[in-house]
């Protein structure tokens, strides 16, 4: 792989999260995972749901990857592809661990609302307890298992809070359907009713939204 | 410098249309011919047929013995038993493209009154009729709708017309390092090489059979540059480098004067006289014309989501590093365009050094791409493993 090549964000349980977004896609659904990697996800979706799910990714190699496995993706980026896609073409746009990572997080979410009746978006929390504690005790960027990259290095341009992807939503007029933040242990977090507490004790939040 | 005989003379296994065949241009042609191979076995549903579609040199002969030249076919390391278009498993057609010469109707072949060759009359047939004359082969061969249609550069424009042209008829569509239209740079090097024929004296008028011999410099000029066009930088400096050799001993070319050759000079100058060997003159005029005429998206109000709106056939585009003849440019914005058009695409663009002759080369991940997305889409499509 060359230098030039974009680096990914690597998740920790991927899995999970995967299986995750998939509770939340209804079956036979037309998908576009934005970010599909090797397109675990969209493979998963088109044999235990029959989804037409299909993928982008960034990484050459993976694409080729996910392709030589069979899989409708194509090379593409999330920041400048969303557009040449037609209105309401998909019944769900994923974007899995990725958003904090796109050069324009807003406009690729409206992409998204724009070509997919449903938006699936999960990212890593960086109002997570143990962040706040790194950069409140050192007072240098926190560097933890999930934002496991110097400041200087990390692909995350864009890191946000549960709270403030709340906000956005607000700002941006979009519904928050679903939420759920889950622990480093990939545990759904008991904290369904109070955004602040999953604000300092999830790892990773996960949305459903569409447009009002 | 005479037309080997071989060219002449081979029979080419062919099937011939007798009905009148209109093309792009108003002539109607009374009948016309298509030379064409198989290979593999039809299964009982015909739906296991996966037509190959010939770059602008191609023919046929894609994974058997070439009869004139007597070498491997041209894609043997795509199509075979085994391979990424895998014989034991698909029934693998592929027809000399309308206009070519090696016995589908062309310039070379003679006119339906039997007077003489067609020559430079033989009428501007465009890619769109040469997919017209393969569609009449395949339902000749009984085959309603084909499982895939592949091909690089000229082969994959074809690709892409039949999936405009014939979308239920095309399961999966594989066009390879190809572009929707020509640009300005590929007719240029187009043209450079028609008028090399042309100022050859022996192609005389387009006549050159009355006298028996052929416009070999012509041609051969015609093919060093365009095989220039077909490598690259890279692949031109790992193989030549600025080496030297001894001017060939028997050569009253001009160009011994200098007393020595670099290596590439000598290297294109084999591939020019081996070429014309294997292809008649007009032949190339008639289908480099075809190929500069391509402009798909223009038959469409200027929109190419137009020609594929509504589409179900399951897309692969590849492209090569490396290709500037058919940039990754290109291949990307049929990939818009066919997302445009809601349709299911693949894409990706593979690193590879070898310029746009890649495609027809020693690439593994090229060969993985296509033999994983043609076993997806086998899945797809119902087809039993």
């Amino acid at each position: 792989m060359s230098t030039h090549d974009p680096v990914r964000f690597v998740a920790k349980n991927m899995r999970l999260d995967l299986a995750l977004i998939g509770d939340m896609i209804a079956p036979g659904s037309r998908v576009l995972d934005i970010g599909c990697g090797d397109g675990t996800l969209i493979d998963h979706l088109f044999r235990t749901k029959g989804c037409d799910a299909r993928g982008i990714e960034i990484d050459m190699a993976e694409a080729t990857r996910a392709v030589a496995y069979g899989l409708p993706v194509m090379h593409g980026d999330a920041d400048t592809d969303l557009q040449h896609y037609p209105d309401g073409a998909f019944d769900y746009v994923v974007l899995s661990r990725t958003l904090q990572a796109v050069e324009r997080p807003r406009a690729v979410l409206a992409q998204m609302l724009r070509i997919g009746t449903r938006a699936v978006v999960s990212f890593p929390n960086f109002g997570h307890w143990l962040v706040r504690w790194q950069l409140l005790s050192t007072g240098r960027m926190p560097m933890t298992s999930t934002w496991d990259r110097p400041w200087h290095e990390t692909p995350n341009i864009h890191p946000c809070t549960i709270r403030d992807f709340f906000a956005l939503c607000a700002e941006e007029g979009y519904q928050v359907e679903t939420w759920l933040a889950v622990d480093d242990a990939g545990r759904r977090a008991p904290w369904r009713r109070f955004p602040g507490l999953a604000n300092l004790f999830g790892e990773q939040g996960l949305f459903v939204l569409r447009r009002l | 410098m005479v037309q080997t005989d071989a060219l002449a003379t081979i029979e080419h296994a062919s099937v011939r249309f007798d009905t009148p065949f209109t093309l792009e241009c108003g002539t109607t042609l009374p009948n016309h011919t298509v030379a064409f191979r198989t290979s593999g076995t039809l299964n009982a549903a015909r739906t296991n047929a996966v037509l190959i579609c010939h770059a602008l040199t191609g023919d046929q002969y894609v994974a058997e013995r070439q009869p004139v030249t007597g070498k491997p076919g041209w894609w043997e390391m795509m199509v075979g038993p085994g391979k990424p278009v895998d014989t034991d498993r698909y029934f693998v057609i592929c027809a000399n493209v309308l206009g070519g010469c090696m016995g589908s109707t062309g310039p070379r072949e003679m006119r339906p009154d039997g007077s003489a060759p067609w020559g430079t009359d033989f009428p501007p047939v465009t890619i769109r009729d040469m997919v017209r004359a393969q569609k009449q082969l395949i339902e000749h061969l009984g085959i309603a709708r084909l499982f895939a249609v592949v091909g690089g550069s000229m082969g994959g424009m074809q690709v892409l017309q039949w999936a405009a042209l014939y979308p239920d008829a095309v399961f999966a569509a594989l066009p390879i390092a190809t572009a929707a239209h020509h640009s300005a740079q590929n007719i240029a090097f187009h043209e450079v090489g028609r008028q090399a024929i042309f100022a050859d004296p022996d192609w005389q008028g387009g006549r050159y059979w009355e006298s028996g011999r052929i416009p070999a410099r012509g041609l051969a000029v015609a093919r060093m540059c365009a095989h220039i066009t077909y490598l690259s930088e890279e692949a031109l400096t790992r193989k030549f480098g600025r080496r030297l050799q001894g001017a060939p001993k028997d050569s009253s070319e001009a160009i011994s004067l200098f007393g020595e050759m670099f290596e590439v000079e000598s290297y294109l100058r084999h591939q020019g006289s081996t070429f014309v060997q294997r292809f008649d003159a007009n032949s190339y005029l008639t289908i480099t014309r075809a190929m500069d005429y391509f402009d798909l998206a223009a038959d469409y109000e200027g929109d190419l989501a137009n020609a594929f709106r509504g589409t179900r056939t399951r897309f692969l585009l590849v492209s090569f590093t490396s290709d500037w003849l058919f940039p990754t440019s290109q291949s990307r914005a049929i990939a818009r365009s066919l997302n445009r058009a809601g349709a299911n695409v693949s894409f990706v663009e593979i690193p590879s050094d070898k310029g746009h002759d890649a495609f027809l080369l020693d690439e593994p991940d090229f060969h993985r791409t296509v033999a994983g997305f043609l076993r997806g889409c086998a899945m797809h499509a119902g087809l039993a493993a």
